[in-house]
C-alpha cells in the first residue's frame, strides 16, 4: 500500500495484512517499554484542518511508540488560518522530506488531492463526510478481537448517517469482512441512493434492532436540528436513543466518540458491559501503528516487494534482539 | 420579437479580411440537414457568401484558395448560445480575443456571452464597451447579454429596453437564478418592450443549497451534498407557468436531468414559447465521473446519472432539446486545484464540444451526424439569428471537419486561456481544420494551415 485514502480502495488482503500486524502491535503494548525502533529516524507529518481529539492523539503516539519524529500542525494557528492554499502548504511542509503524511480536512478529496503534491505517504485521518479508513479499520480490529470473525454477522449503524465519514468507511469495511450493514436513521439523514451506494440495508426505525449483533452508534450533531433534519433532538432521542431497554444482553455496543451522552446513548449503555467503546480507543493506537508501519516499513504484495508471512515483531528499543 | 438577424450584425474584428480571395472546398462532403444535402460538391464561398454548391471537380477554381477537402465534411457552422469569457473582471481566466479564438477553434461562427462577470453587464455603457473590444479583439461574432436584474441580485430589473437599443442580444442572470417569482414576471411583461430572449438558470437555491454534485448513489458514497434533480425541474415548471400567463418567451439554459425535459415537453406540448438547450458534457457524461474527486468534473448543473443522460440524448434526438451549448466557463488553476467541494464550478467546453459528442454519441452510433450538426448550430434561432445554412446566397458560416482525424485533448494546449477541461487527455475522432464565420475564415487548424500553405 501507498497511501490509505479510503476503504474504497483496499482489498479484503490490506485489511487482513494491518490486522495481523495490529495484533503483534498489541504484544508490545504490554511490555515495559513500549517502543520500537522501526521508524527511527523518520519523519511523520499530522496535519489537522479540523479539531480532533483520538485521532490525532492516537495517531502521534501510534508514531512516537514507531519511534518516528513527529510534526503536528492545527488549522487553527497556522498558515491556513492567513489563507495559504492546501497546495502551497504541502509543498511549505514537503521541504521537511516527510514519509509521511497523516492529514485531516474539512473536505471530501483532500487526502487524495495532497498525494499529487507531494511524494510521502498519505494517511486520511477523515476528508469531509467522505471516509475515516483508519477509523473503519480499527473498529474491524475490535470486533474481530471480541467476535474472532465478522463473517454472517449483523451490524447496525445507528443515526446521522448523511453527515458520517465514519459510517461510509464502517460499512465498506464491515461488508468487506463479511457482515450484513443496515443503516438505520430518521429519513431525512440516510443519503438518497445508500443502498445502491454502501450494498446496505435501511431501516428508519429500531423494532428490528434485536436482529443485530452488534449496534454502532453515531454522534448526532445538535445543529441538524436548526437544520431542519430532524424537529427536536428530543424526539431523535425518542426514537433512535440506544439504551438498556433497546439493547438485548448479548449485543455489542459500538460508537467512534465523542459521545453525545443522552442523545444517540443512555448513560448507562456507554458504560454497560456491552460497551466496546473504550476498547476502540486502545485499538486506534495499534492499528495506526500497523497502518503507519504498512506503508513506512511494509512491503508492497502487490507490487512485488518482499514481505515475510509470519509479521515479526520489532525488537523493542532496550530489550535484547 | 424582433426580425431574424444575421450572424454578421454582432461584433468582431473579421471584415479585416476584405478583398479574401475566393476559397474553394474541392470534393468536400457537404452536410445540412435544414437545407437537405448531404452530397459530395465543390463549395465556392465568394464574397463572404456561399456562392456555388457545384458537382464535384467542376467549380472554377482561378485565383481562389483551394482545399482539396475530399474525405472531409463541411457543415453548418456551430453556435453557441452559452459561453462564459470573464471579461470584464477576470481577464486572467478568458477575454474576448480568448475565447472567441477557443470559439473559432471549436467550429463556431458565433456566441454569445453572459453577463456574470466583476461587474455584472447590466448597463449601456457596459454593453457598449464590450461591444468596441470585440470589434478589436474577437475572433468570431459575439454577441453579449446583459443581466435581467441589476447587479444580478434578483431584485430589481435592469434597464431592458436601454440595454436592448445599446445591443445586448438577450438578457440572463446565469450563475443564478432569479428565485423571485414576482421579479421574473415583471421581466416578463417587460419583455414586450424590451423585446429580447430572456435565457433562464434554473434553480431552487433552497432545495441545492450546498451541493456540489448531483444528489444520487454516487454523493451517498462520497459523503458530498448533492443537488437533487428537482433543484431544476420544479423551476422550469414555475418559470414555464408564468411566461404561459404572461404570453412571453424564456430559454431554459443548460438542462441536467430527466424530470427537466419532462417539465420542458408539458411546457411545450401546452403551446409555452420556450426553447432550451443541453451541454455536451450532460450528454456525454455522468456523476459516475465524480468518483475520482476531480474538480474538473464539477459544474452547475452537476452531472447527473445515467437515466438522466439517456433523456437528454433522447430529447436532443427528438427536438424538445433545441440546440446544444457549452457552457464554457473557464477558471483558473488555482480555483480547481483545490478539494472538489471547494473548487469553482464550470468547465471549458469550446473546443471540444463537437469532437466529445461525435466520439460519444455519433460513432457508436447514438445520435445520428445531422441530429447534432443541427443541434449544435441551432443555438442561433432561439435569439433571433439566422441559422448558419450551406446554399447559395447564405452568408458563409461553415464549419470544414475530419471526422476520421483523432486527437488527444489538450495535448497541443488550448486556445482557452483555461484548462479546467472535463474532455482534457481523451482521444476524441473529429477534428475542426477550418471555421468560416460571417463570410471570413476565423481558424485553421495549425497542421492543416501549414499543409495548405
Amino acid at each position: 500500500m501507498r497511501h490509505l485514502l479510503a476503504i474504497d480502495e483496499l482489498e479484503r488482503g490490506d485489511v487482513d495484512r494491518i490486522m495481523a500486524r495490529a495484533a503483534s502491535f498489541a504484544e508490545v503494548g504490554r511490555r515495559d517499554i513500549k517502543k520500537v525502533p522501526t521508524l527511527r529516524g523518520r519523519t511523520i507529518v499530522s496535519l489537522f484542518y479540523e479539531s480532533s481529539t483520538r485521532t490525532s492523539s492516537s495517531f502521534e503516539l501510534a508514531a512516537k511508540r514507531l519511534s518516528a519524529d513527529v510534526i503536528s500542525i492545527k488549522a487553527a494557528g497556522s498558515a491556513v488560518d492567513k489563507g495559504e492554499s492546501l497546495k502551497d502548504t504541502i509543498a511549505t511542509l514537503s521541504a521537511y522530506a516527510p514519509e509521511a503524511i497523516v492529514i485531516r480536512h474539512p473536505h471530501a478529496g483532500a487526502a487524495k488531492l495532497v498525494t499529487g503534491w507531494t511524494s510521502a505517504a498519505v494517511v486520511n485521518a477523515g476528508d469531509g463526510k467522505h471516509e475515516h479508513p483508519s477509523q473503519a479499520l480499527l473498529d474491524t480490529y475490535t470486533l474481530l478481537d471480541r467476535l474472532g470473525s465478522l463473517e454472517g454477522k449483523r451490524i447496525w449503524i445507528v443515526g446521522d448517517v448523511l453527515h458520517s465519514r465514519v459510517a461510509r468507511s464502517c460499512a465498506l469495511c464491515f461488508r468487506m469482512m463479511g457482515a450484513e450493514v443496515t443503516l438505520c436513521g430518521p429519513p431525512t439523514l440516510i443519503p438518497r441512493g445508500a443502498t445502491e451506494a454502501l450494498g446496505t440495508e435501511v431501516a428508519h426505525d429500531l423494532d428490528r434492532l434485536g436482529e443485530a449483533d452488534v449496534v454502532y452508534a453515531l454522534r448526532m450533531q445538535r445543529e441538524r436540528m436548526s437544520e431542519s433534519f430532524v424537529p427536536s433532538i428530543r424526539e431523535y432521542a425518542a426514537h433512535y436513543q440506544i439504551d438498556s431497554r433497546r439493547l438485548g444482553p448479548r449485543q455489542l455496543l459500538m460508537h467512534p466518540g465523542p459521545v453525545n451522552r443522552g442523545v444517540e446513548l443512555s448513560p448507562e449503555v456507554i458504560d454497560g458491559p456491552a460497551s466496546l467503546i473504550t476498547a476502540q480507543v486502545e485499538s486506534g493506537l495499534v492499528v495506526r501503528m500497523a497502518i503507519l508501519y504498512e506503508l513506512l516499513a511494509g512491503g508492497d504484495p502487490r507490487g512485488g516487494g518482499g514481505r515475510d508471512a509470519e509479521l515479526p515483531v520489532p525488537t523493542p528499543i532496550g530489550e535484547p534482539a | 420579437m424582433a426580425q431574424t438577424r444575421a450572424i454578421s450584425s454582432l461584433d468582431w474584428r473579421g471584415s479585416e479580411s476584405a478583398g479574401e480571395r475566393d476559397l474553394v472546398l474541392s470534393g468536400v462532403r457537404v452536410l445540412d440537414p435544414r437545407e437537405g444535402i448531404d452530397a459530395s460538391h465543390d463549395l465556392v464561398v465568394r464574397d463572404g457568401r456561399v456562392a456555388e454548391l457545384a458537382p464535384a471537380g467542376s467549380a472554377g477554381v482561378e485565383g481562389a484558395e483551394v482545399v482539396e477537402a475530399e474525405g472531409l465534411s463541411a457543415f453548418p457552422a456551430f453556435f453557441d448560445p452559452h459561453v462564459h469569457l470573464r471579461t470584464p473582471g477576470r481577464e486572467d481566466e478568458e477575454d474576448l480575443e480568448t475565447g472567441s479564438r477557443a470559439a473559432a477553434a471549436g467550429g463556431f461562427c458565433g456566441i454569445l456571452a453572459m453577463a456574470n462577470t466583476d461587474p455584472p453587464v447590466d448597463t449601456a455603457a457596459d454593453i457598449a464597451a464590450l461591444r468596441d473590444r470585440a470589434r478589436e479583439q474577437a475572433a468570431v461574432p459575439i454577441g453579449f447579454l446583459a443581466c435581467v436584474t441589476r447587479g444580478m441580485r434578483g431584485e430589481e430589473l435592469s434597464e431592458m429596453a436601454e440595454l436592448a437599443d445599446a445591443g445586448a442580444v438577450g438578457f440572463s442572470d446565469d450563475g443564478l437564478a432569479i428565485t423571485n417569482a414576482r421579479v421574473l414576471r415583471r421581466a416578463l411583461q417587460y419583455q414586450r418592450l424590451a423585446d429580447r430572449p430572456i435565457a433562464l438558470h434554473e434553480e431552487d437555491p433552497e432545495l441545492s443549497t450546498a451541493g456540489s454534485m448531483h444528489e444520487g448513489a454516487v454523493s451517498a458514497a462520497l459523503g458530498i451534498a448533492g443537488v437533487p434533480s428537482i433543484s431544476e425541474s420544479t423551476m422550469i415548471a414555475r418559470d414555464a407557468a408564468i411566461a404561459a400567463f404572461e404570453d412571453a418567451r424564456i430559454h431554459v439554459q443548460h438542462l441536467s436531468a430527466i424530470e427537466s425535459v419532462a417539465a420542458v415537453e408539458r411546457a411545450k406540448a401546452t403551446g409555452v414559447e420556450i426553447t432550451c438547450e443541453a451541454t455536451p458534457h450532460h450528454l456525454t457524461l455522468t456523476d459516475e465521473e465524480v468518483r475520482s474527486l476531480d474538480a474538473r468534473f464539477k459544474m452547475n448543473p452537476p452531472l447527473r446519472s445515467e437515466s438522466d443522460r439517456q433523456a437528454l440524448i433522447e430529447a436532443v434526438r427528438s427536438g424538445a432539446i433545441d440546440c446544444i451549448a457549452t457552457d464554457h466557463a473557464p477558471h483558473s488553476s488555482d480555483e480547481k486545484e483545490v478539494p472538489f467541494e471547494q473548487a469553482a464550478m464550470g468547465v471549458i467546453g469550446l473546443e471540444t464540444a463537437f469532437a466529445a459528442i461525435y466520439t460519444e454519441l455519433v460513432l457508436p452510433g447514438v445520435l445520428d451526424l445531422a441530429t447534432v450538426v443541427e443541434r449544435l448550430s441551432g443555438g442561433a434561432d432561439p435569439f433571433g439569428f439566422a441559422a448558419p445554412r450551406i446554399a447559395p446566397g447564405a452568408e458563409a458560416n461553415l464549419v470544414l471537419i475530419d471526422t476520421e482525424a483523432e486527437w488527444e485533448a489538450g495535448a497541443e494546449g488550448w486556445e482557452s486561456r483555461s484548462d479546467n477541461s472535463c474532455f482534457a487527455d481523451r482521444r476524441l475522432r473529429g477534428r475542426v481544420l477550418m471555421t468560416v464565420a460571417a463570410g471570413r475564415v476565423a481558424y485553421r487548424q495549425r497542421s492543416f494551415a501549414m499543409g495548405v500553405a
